[in-house]
Formats: C-alpha cells, sequence, structure tokens
C-alpha cells in the first residue's frame, strides 16, 4: 500500500504527461503481479464497491477525531473531499507501519460486505489506526469507491505498454472489456497472447482532432469521406460466438439498453464488430439527443419509453470481419466492407449506414455546414479514405468539424465553492437572464471554462460581493457577464426558466458588457424556437 | 455610563480609547503599537509606531527610514494614561509579538500572528494570562494539524539532495520574512552559494546587519551566469512561480513551503513539484493550547476562520465572539500578486463575508 499511495500522490503532483507515465511505468515493473492487477483496475475507471454507507464513516471519523459532526462538515467544505477530510482530522499516534499490499487491502475491504454495521465500524477504525495519511486517504477512496485519477487510459496504456514492451495497441485492446481483478490475473491479461481473449471485448475507439485552421488545408478533396457528425451515443457493436455486445464509448457495456438493436445477433455474420451512433430515430431521421437523453440513465425501459424515443444505430465503421481483425485496412476499404455487410441484412431501418456526404469542392462543405443543425448533426466528419482504424485520440486521418456552440450571454447570480482541485474557490456559477418583469431568470449552471487567472479574480469578486447566504450558496451581485455556449436547447417543465439547455459552458467572460446589456429570456427562447 | 470595552476592533484597527493607541491600523493614526512587520500588519502613514526593536530593521525598510519608531524589549512596561502595556514573544516571525493591555487589572491580550513551535529564529512564543484574549484562526480547523518542523526540513533537505543528484535547481518558495530566516536555520547549508531572489536577498541584508545570525546569500541578477543554477539552491517569494523571473533556472524543481500545502487541492493548484507544509501560524491543536494557557474567560476570534473556531470554543465552555478586522483580507488581493504573509490569501475573505 504504501508504494500504491506514493504513485498515486506522486501522480497527483504532476500534470507533465511524461513524468506520469514514467511514475507508472516504473510502478508496472516493481510491484507484484497482483498489485499490478489492482492498480489497473483502478486506472481503467473500475471502482469495486464495498457497500458502505458514506454517512456512518463520516459519523465514525468525527467521533475518533472528538470533533462535532458540524465541525466536520466545515472542514469538508474547505478540503473539499471527503476521504482527504477524514484522513486529515484522524490522530496520527505514529505507530502506523502496516506492511500489507494493496491486495491485501483489498481483500480486507471485500471483507466488508457481509459485516454487520458494528463490524464495519471496528474493522474500518482498525484500518485507520495503521495506516499514515496518505496511505489512510487512498484507503478512504477504495472504501468509498471515489477513487478518481488524472491519467487518462492512453497513459496506462502507454506506461503499461513500455513496462511490458507490447504493441500499445495490443494493450488498449487488452485492458479492455469485461474483467474483474479477483478472478483474471495479470499475466493471463495482460501478457498471454491471442485466443484467450474474451468475446465481448472491444476495440479501444479512434477519436478524432477537431480540425484545424480551413478544411481546404487538407489537400485534395478527392482523399476524403466526409459524414455528419452524428449527435449521439458512440458504440461499438460485437457479435461473436453467437453473442451480442453492445459498449459506449464510456466504456460501457450497455447491451441491455438497447433491445431495439437486438435482432442484430439473428442477422449479423459471427465475428463483425461495428462502430457508429447510436441516435434516436424517428421516420428515418434522427432526432436530436434531447429525445436520446429522456432514456439514457433509466433502470426500467418501459414501453412507453421506448416508444417515444426509438433508437436506431447509423454505421460508419467496421473493424472486424469473420472474426479477423481489419483495422490496419483503409478507410476505403473498411467503407466497402461495411456496406457490404449493410447489404446483407435484411430490410429493417433500424441498422442504418451513416451517409456520405457528396462533394467535390471544399467551398461546398462550407456552403453545407451552416446547415448542420437542420440536419441534426453537430457538424461534419471528415476521414482519410487511405487511414487506418487507430487507437485513441490521434491526428491526421480523422477530424471533426464542429459547429460553434449556441451562446447567450448571461449574468453571474449564484455562486458555490468547488471540490478536489478547487476547493474553497467560487467556482459552481448559476447564469440568469432578463425576464420580462425586469428581473433575473436562473437558467443554467456551469463551471468549465475560465482560466485559472479568471477563476482567481471571479473568486475574489464574488468573495467581495456576496448579498446572501443559502447553505454553501452564496448570492452574487448581479454584475459579471459571461457568454455561455450550449449544444443544445429543450423546453422543461423542471427549470424556472421553462428552458433546458445541454453541455452549458462559460465560452468567455464579457468584461465589456454589464448586467443590464446582458441577453433576455425571450432571446432565450428564440434560439429555441428556431432549434428544438 | 456602561464601561466601554478596554480594546474596540473598529474594522481599521484594535484600538484603545483609554490610551488613544491604535494596534496594528490599517489607517494613518496618531500613535501605533505594530504586532509584527508584515504588510497586513505593519501599515504605512501613522504619526508614531512602537514595536519590538527586532522589527525596526524592517519596519525602516519598508514604512520609510524616517519613520517615528519607539522600540521596546519583551516585557518592558510603558504606561500611556494609566493604561499599562507590554509586548510578549509571539514567536510569529523575528520581533512579532503580543500586546498586553492592562488598565484597572484588567487584562487583555492581542496576539497578532503566532505560532507555538520554537523555529530557531524568532524568539519563542510564550503564554500570557489575560482576561481577554485576542486570537487569530487562519488555520482554525481540525484538517491542520502540522508535523514537527524537523521531519518538514529533512523532506526538504532529501528534495534539494535529489535535484541536486539530477543536475537541477531547486527552487524553493516561502514568504520573504519570516519563513525564509526560519527555513536557513531549518535546513543543511549547502557549501557552495544559496542564490536569492531581490525580496529575500535584501531581508537578509538588512537582519544581518542588525546583528541576527543568518548566511550570506548571493542575489540573482539578470548577469548571474545561469550554469551556477545547476544543483544550487535557490530562495524566492511564493509570486515567483508565474513570472518569467524563474525560466532562466531551467532545469528546475519548484518547492513551496506554506501551511495551504496541507491540501491536495491548494497544491494542486498552484502547480508546485513539492509542497512543503510549513506554516509560521498555530495548528488547530496550538490554537487550542493557546487558548487554554492565556486562561482567558473571553476569547475573540480575528481573521481567518472565525466563526467556525469562536463557535468551537463556545460549545467547549469557552465565551468567544467573532471579529471582522482587516487582517488577512486584504492579503487576497495582495495574494494575487505580491502579498507578504499571503497564507492567509484564500480564507481571508471570509472575514469580510461572514
Amino acid at each position: 500500500m504504501k508504494q500504491f499511495a506514493e504513485l498515486f500522490m506522486n501522480l497527483d503532483r504532476t500534470n507533465k504527461t511524461n513524468a506520469k507515465v514514467e511514475l507508472m511505468k516504473n510502478y508496472f515493473l516493481s510491484a507484484s503481479d497482483e498489485d499490478k492487477m489492482w492498480a489497473l483496475t483502478l486506472f481503467t475507471g473500475r471502482r469495486p464497491s464495498f457497500k458502505v454507507n458514506r454517512t456512518m464513516v463520516k459519523e465514525w471519523a468525527a467521533a475518533v477525531a472528538n470533533i462535532p459532526m458540524w465541525l466536520f462538515q466545515e472542514s469538508y467544505q474547505s478540503v473539499g473531499d471527503l476521504g482527504e477530510t477524514i484522513s486529515l482530522i484522524l490522530p496520527r499516534n505514529g505507530a502506523e507501519d502496516s506492511d500489507k499490499s494493496l491486495t491485501e487491502w483489498f481483500h480486507y475491504l471485500g471483507m466488508l460486505p457481509k459485516m454487520t454495521d458494528e463490524e464495519k465500524h471496528d474493522h474500518i477504525l482498525q484500518a485507520w489506526s495503521q495506516l499514515s495519511q496518505h496511505e489512510t486517504f487512498v484507503f478512504n477512496k477504495l472504501l468509498m469507491g471515489s477513487f478518481r485519477i488524472g491519467v487518462s487510459q492512453t497513459l496506462v496504456v502507454r506506461a503499461l505498454a513500455e513496462a511490458t514492451s507490447t504493441d500499445p495497441s495490443v494493450v488498449a485492446h487488452r485492458v479492455m472489456g469485461n474483467w474483474d481483478p479477483s478472478t483474471t490475473n495479470f499475466k493471463n491479461l495482460i501478457l498471454d497472447e491471442g485466443e484467450n481473449d474474451h468475446a465481448s471485448r472491444p476495440y479501444p475507439f479512434f477519436l478524432a482532432y477537431p480540425i484545424e485552421g480551413d478544411v481546404s488545408n487538407l489537400g485534395n478533396p478527392e482523399d476524403w469521406f466526409v459524414e455528419w457528425k452524428w449527435d449521439g451515443i458512440r458504440s461499438q457493436i460485437i457479435y461473436r460466438n453467437n453473442e451480442l455486445f453492445i459498449w459506449t464509448r464510456g466504456e460501457e457495456l450497455s447491451t441491455d439498453k438497447f433491445p431495439e438493436l437486438h435482432f442484430l445477433s439473428s442477422v449479423l455474420p459471427n465475428g463483425t464488430v461495428l462502430d457508429g451512433e447510436i441516435v434516436s430515430y424517428l421516420d428515418s431521421k434522427p432526432m436530436p439527443f434531447n429525445v436520446l437523453q429522456t432514456r439514457i440513465g433509466r433502470k426500467n425501459l418501459s414501453k412507453k419509453v421506448m416508444e417515444e424515443a426509438p433508437v436506431a444505430f447509423l454505421a460508419y465503421d467496421i473493424m472486424e470481419v469473420d472474426g479477423r481483425d481489419i483495422r490496419s485496412l483503409t478507410q476505403f476499404q473498411r467503407r466497402a466492407e461495411l456496406e457490404k455487410v449493410y447489404q446483407s441484412l435484411p430490410e429493417q431501418g433500424i441498422f442504418n449506414l451513416s451517409p456520405l456526404v457528396s462533394f467535390t469542392q471544399w467551398s461546398e462543405l462550407h456552403d453545407l455546414h451552416p446547415t448542420s443543425r437542420e440536419n441534426i448533426a453537430e457538424g461534419f466528419m471528415i476521414k482519410r479514405k487511405g487511414g487506418t482504424y487507430q487507437v485513441g485520440r490521434k491526428k491526421g486521418d480523422w477530424w471533426k468539424w464542429k459547429i460553434d456552440p449556441l451562446s447567450i450571454d448571461a449574468v453571474l447570480i449564484y455562486a458555490q465553492k468547488g471540490s478536489g482541485r478547487r476547493a474553497e474557490l467560487f467556482t459552481d456559477y448559476t447564469f440568469a437572464v432578463w425576464g420580462e418583469d425586469g428581473k433575473l431568470v436562473p437558467f443554467a449552471k456551469a463551471y468549465s471554462g475560465l482560466t485559472d487567472v479568471e477563476i482567481g479574480q471571479v473568486d475574489y469578486f464574488i468573495k467581495r460581493n456576496v448579498l446572501e447566504k443559502f447553505g454553501p450558496v452564496r448570492t452574487v451581485k448581479p454584475e459579471l457577464v459571461f457568454e455561455i455556449g450550449f449544444e443544445g436547447i429543450n423546453e422543461s417543465s423542471r427549470h424556472k426558466s421553462g428552458i433546458a439547455v445541454r453541455f452549458p459552458r462559460i465560452l468567455r467572460w464579457r468584461k465589456d458588457k454589464k448586467a443590464a446589456e446582458a441577453d433576455t429570456l425571450e432571446n432565450l427562447k428564440g434560439i429555441l424556437e428556431v432549434y428544438k | 455610563m456602561p464601561k466601554q470595552p478596554l480594546l474596540q476592533f473598529t474594522g481599521k484597527s484594535i484600538y484603545c480609547a483609554q490610551a488613544d493607541v491604535h494596534i496594528d491600523p490599517w489607517i494613518p493614526v496618531d500613535r501605533a503599537i505594530i504586532t509584527h512587520a508584515h504588510s497586513d500588519h505593519a501599515r504605512w502613514g501613522s504619526k508614531h509606531y512602537l514595536a519590538h526593536k527586532d522589527s525596526e530593521a524592517i519596519l525602516r525598510l519598508r514604512l520609510g527610514s524616517d519613520i517615528s519608531l519607539q522600540t521596546v524589549e519583551y516585557g518592558d512596561k510603558f504606561v500611556i494614561n494609566g493604561v499599562t502595556f507590554s509586548l510578549h514573544p509571539a514567536g510569529h516571525i523575528i520581533g512579532s509579538a503580543q500586546i498586553r493591555v492592562e488598565y484597572q487589572g484588567e487584562v487583555w491580550v492581542a496576539s497578532g500572528d503566532y505560532k507555538l513551535e520554537d523555529d530557531g529564529f524568532a524568539v519563542p512564543f510564550e503564554p500570557v494570562k489575560c482576561n481577554v484574549f485576542i486570537t487569530e484562526s487562519t488555520f482554525g480547523l481540525p484538517i491542520y494539524k502540522w508535523q514537527p518542523q524537523k521531519e518538514i526540513f529533512s523532506e526538504i533537505d532529501n528534495w534539494f539532495a535529489q535535484n541536486k543528484k539530477e543536475d537541477k535547481a531547486s527552487i524553493l518558495m516561502g514568504y520573504s520574512l519570516g519563513k525564509m530566516q526560519r527555513i536557513l536555520k531549518g535546513i543543511q547549508l549547502p557549501d557552495e552559494p544559496i542564490y536569492a531572489h531581490g525580496a529575500i536577498y535584501i531581508l537578509n541584508e538588512k537582519l544581518r546587519e542588525a546583528g541576527h545570525d543568518l548566511p550570506e546569500l548571493t542575489l540573482v541578477t539578470k548577469d548571474t551566469d545561469k550554469k551556477l543554477f545547476r544543483g544550487a539552491l535557490v530562495l524566492a517569494p511564493p509570486s515567483v512561480d508565474s513570472s518569467t523571473w524563474i525560466r532562466k533556472f531551467n532545469p528546475y524543481s519548484l518547492g513551496y513551503c506554506s501551511g495551504w500545502m496541507a491540501l491536495r487541492g491548494a497544491k494542486n493548484r498552484r502547480a508546485v513539484d513539492q509542497g512543503f507544509i510549513l506554516s509560521d501560524h498555530v495548528d488547530w491543536p496550538d490554537l487550542n493550547t493557546a487558548v487554554v494557557e492565556s486562561g482567558a474567560e473571553k476569547v475573540y476570534v480575528t481573521h481567518g476562520y472565525t466563526s467556525i473556531f469562536s463557535r468551537w470554543l463556545n460549545e467547549n465552555g469557552v465565551e468567544a465572539g467573532e471579529v471582522t478586522t482587516m487582517y488577512g483580507g486584504e492579503e487576497e488581493a495582495e495574494g494575487l500578486g505580491q502579498g507578504e504573509d499571503g497564507e492567509r490569501t484564500k480564507e481571508g475573505g471570509k472575514g469580510l463575508i461572514g
């Protein structure tokens, strides 16, 4: 655990990519295979659950530290992270020197789900008394299933590939899918070649880069395919060993969420892997993401939900044909393979090809691009006909040319402190536009989009211009104006403004504008009329 | 007529009406007693100043060599209109003092900023019995518990040795006044020259001139040969990490000594390579110890986590009230640039809001 806690603290401290890779590589070279497996579990975003009640854990910690709950909460507010807060308030007796490994701690935690609350209490307190502050912090993150670390999957893969002298694309493929650290070992997962790779295992998605400069810089238009960029859920459909698996971009196995697509298991040839977008679809036309959103995250897909938000799959790539990995074929060849599969299927209207946009001059694309929203698309995808299917976000062969977000100038009216890196700073804002009665109507919350310097300045302003407190929320003098961008807009009965925007974010701080010059609810409704 | 309190919080100073004396005023006044020379306590423009003698060199450097300044030793008593004043060690930085104020048998202590651990340079804190104790609360939350400084110094020593091995400069940031002298007293000093930013260099020179035992530092100028920084120790104020000054030291590792480094969030926000948890303010356990040892029946909590610490005291049988002062608060503004005792930069605003 010492070694892992140290790795975590070191990773946490640096924001240099190479240093992170080096740290992880060293860990993968020196830790035991068992520990590596658990580390990999955490680094790939898998968070085992141990069924503990966070409120109880808080109370136990406050009791050990001999402080009242309100003071615990105040401390938590300042730290912004529960596991860290507990690690800081617990008394240190100087005798913390457990040499249990990461794996042993996972086994220790694994005993929790079957325990009574009293046993859990003793079990957890005993762990705290053996661990140093940093170790306690990491332990708490494991305990509460809140372990997050600032390394991307790509970096983990790179470190692992370097440590095991394996091709990164092979490693990337092997760490994906459905494996369980308690039943899989490191050797089987990462080092063993070939066939025991699980049938469900997806390929790492190839991701596009935003286009740089004008599209005409890409050279000869004939070398490129262009498709609409669909606003749905990026998905991979796998049919192997007579079993169908649907993976989404967040590396989530979501087969059950899309019953409409289950018929594919009776029509696709065995050993097929497709890449595309799941969109809501009605009358042979995609519908806005809003519609799809109504069924995401639902535990029970009722008949009504499925009727109101039916889905379809828009396929644009194929990575496996007859069980053969064809990612090294060109885009052109893969498109031909994809069309072959499509044509072999019966007419059904649910599995569709993402059509190619025909054009001969880049200027035609310039003319078409502004019509993206009417086509329920977010812009164009531009793919090099000669390119292979690569791993992760790579520059050169896949470009996305997105439309500008919708935007509106709004006034900052409420603020709340952030958490983690931004604890103690007011970083969570609510924005409002002017209603008909001359009052500000809140319509969106947004966090990201400001630089650290700007965050500091806004924080400074907020701390000096608080009008009221409601718990952690501060009402701020309406003075600062920001341009808020969003991807979609819809009617909403849940919001005071009657409007819900999708992916709101701060585009820039309009220091040139006074609050009175911000947009109105009328303006916002105007956008709704055009784009809903 | 109800008796007026011996010390009052005017928002611009801690004021003794009976003696017409202000403690750490933020506005120009006739007579000011200064607890210590940090810029949020020692302000420009007053007619007459009084401070501990070890504060003199710095006060003259910062407020002007021609200010009217009277200095005293710790424990010296002086009487103004029947009020007896004396200064007692606060252990915060060199020359820092708690101000004891006594009138008709009632004793108040304004402690300014303080810490209990002996830092090897400032005269260590001495508890002063009083009826009313005015305390800071910069780190007044139970999450702040300092390790013994020798552990932190050995962390710094190890970091420096490692950088030296890698032929990198070790840039160590910390407040020029207080933190830097403490570091120079605590770490293992290299045989080679120690480089310093101008702000630290000049303070070090002034303190050496005043007879304090501090090592000689080498000023970094734009003509200093960059090769000399390889493997060297460079002392810098906390503002340099966002400046171009720092570029000439490449390759370097950046360390920062501050109590705020106890939190991951603060550490990551500063984007330093190494955070050293070293503060010249009391941590939570020592804050509680200081209150108990003062024997005070009533405590006023100033700059920091005022409402939280006063509630804690009230719940634990010590009558306490929170007070809004300008100390720390304004530091937030300075903290964005060149704040001196900017340890409070983050929480400082709270006093103004709360």
